[in-house]
């Protein structure tokens, strides 16, 4: 259950939300500029919102009323930036376990290393890696917290089309692997097809519909464009 | 080019001196300067101009304050005599000018070092459980490492330069607090000292290259890193 009722402000853009979705996996979709990335690091402890209430399953991580907001560190989620964010002087091997709680079993690191195919270059640094590679390990990083709840940042954007598809098709193992409660933003229709369940349209900071992914994915076809074509239109 | 045995104890004597005053500076500096690149706080250009002032400040004025402070009849020196820790005309004196006067110059460096580090960095380690300490130590300071380096090199370059507040406060004593620039300062002054002076400024002016080429190379290849990689 994904809770969020939030308030904030960015220098001029106003970012007013509030919606509560029981799907596992939520994506917050709409064009570049309209709050998605923002909800999305409001959520993350990273931006402090004006006023709300954000919870998941039950666990509230900023609540202004009850005076809570937990600090990213506490908040055991596991971000996926659009940026990546690897640490630029560690091998892989050290990103993949830096936010690895003390008590993790080795069999944990080895499974995820395993199922995102990242053991051929686990000591390398992150300079040395392709685009895909690098979105592999920031996810494999974010699982290997062992977090409530995965927040991913436009997991595919800026890569080429092979390695989109690569890395499109681990986030759907891990989408069937895993239990996780996952946000994922995207301005793009059939990543959002492809690993939500439900769907938040947001426009202008604001929620325009809450809907199923089917639903969704009908309004896409119905629209007669192509899905990518589709995208480019809304982004 | 061989140094007199009174030359080669001031050398020596400088790089001790530099040594222990530069590694005493660098906590104080890591702090003040991680102040400046990642906090606000009310009065903060005034705190970095204090920092800075022994940068501006005839050395002799700092010698003299220092003397005024940390002397036998000042306001610390007289506790750290009763403790039988003075330091005034001991190398532990010169030491402490060495410090003060190479701490703007690692302040600095450290400030633009932690700047350059890209804060999404930090707010990434944050994510993943890390609390502030373990920020620091493990991405922000590695990732000002070749920053730090020219820090130390440029501050090593000061402290072993120093001459006026090191005068001012500890005197010239030999083996004590004459350093290798009042040595040679006292060979300009004697007659027929003129070859040893031409030494210790051959020694100074290599060493002050080699300080100066690690500042540059960490500066140049430094810069800021790829902070996504």
């Amino acid at each position: 259950m994904i809770e969020l009722d939030l308030a904030l402000q960015r220098g001029e853009f106003s970012l007013e939300l509030s919606l509560c979705s029981p799907a596992r996996a939520l994506a917050l979709f709409g064009p570049s500029g309209c709050g998605k990335t923002s909800t999305l690091l409001a959520i993350a402890g990273l931006l402090r919102p004006r006023r709300g209430r954000i919870a998941i399953d039950g666990h509230a991580l900023f609540d202004a009323d009850a005076n809570i907001d937990l600090p990213p560190a506490q908040r055991n989620l596991g971000v996926v930036f659009q940026d990546a964010r690897l640490f630029p002087h560690l091998s892989v091997r050290d990103n993949l376990r830096y936010g690895m709680p003390r008590t993790a079993a080795g069999q944990n690191f080895d499974d995820v290393v395993h199922l995102l195919e990242l053991s051929a270059f686990l000591k390398r640094k992150p300079g040395q890696l392709s685009g895909g590679q690098i979105r592999r390990v920031a996810i494999g990083r974010a699982l290997l917290r062992q977090p409530q709840a995965l927040l991913l940042d436009e997991p595919l954007a800026n890569l080429h089309r092979e390695a989109r598809a690569e890395v499109l098709e681990h986030l759907r193992g891990l989408k069937h692997g895993f239990t996780l409660s996952t946000i994922l933003v995207s301005h793009q229709p059939d990543e959002v097809i492809a690993l939500a369940d439900s769907v938040a349209l947001i426009e202008d900071g604001r929620l325009a519909a809450l809907q199923s992914v089917a639903a969704f994915e009908s309004s896409t076809a119905a629209s007669g464009v192509p899905v990518a074509a589709n995208a480019r239109a809304t982004g | 080019m061989l140094l007199t045995h009174p030359e080669a104890v001031a050398l020596a004597l400088s790089f001790k001196v530099s040594l222990v005053g530069v590694a005493c500076s660098l906590p104080v500096a890591v702090g003040c300067a991680w102040l400046l690149a990642r906090t606000r706080f009310f009065g903060k250009p005034v705190f970095e101009g204090v920092l800075l002032l022994p940068l501006i400040l005839p050395p002799v004025v700092t010698g003299y304050v220092l003397l005024i402070v940390f002397g036998h009849h000042g306001t610390i020196g007289r506790w750290l005599d009763a403790a039988g820790l003075s330091i005034a005309f001991r190398w532990t004196g010169a030491a402490l000018a060495a410090a003060v006067m190479a701490f703007p110059l690692l302040v600095v460096a450290l400030r633009n070092a932690f700047e350059s580090v890209d804060r999404k960095l930090e707010n990434a380690a944050a994510t993943l459980g890390a609390g502030p300490w373990r920020i620091f130590f493990g991405i922000t300071l590695p990732l000002s490492a070749r920053g730090l380096v020219a820090g130390l090199a440029l501050a090593f370059a000061r402290a072993f330069g120093e001459f006026g507040a090191t005068i001012t406060f500890v005197s010239s004593i030999p083996g004590q607090t004459r350093t290798l620039p009042i040595a040679l300062y006292e060979l300009i002054s004697t007659p027929g000292g003129e070859s040893g002076a031409l030494r210790l400024t051959l020694v100074a002016v290599i060493i002050a290259v080699i300080a100066s080429l690690i500042a540059a190379l960490m500066l140049l290849r430094g810069g800021t890193r790829e902070a996504d990689a």
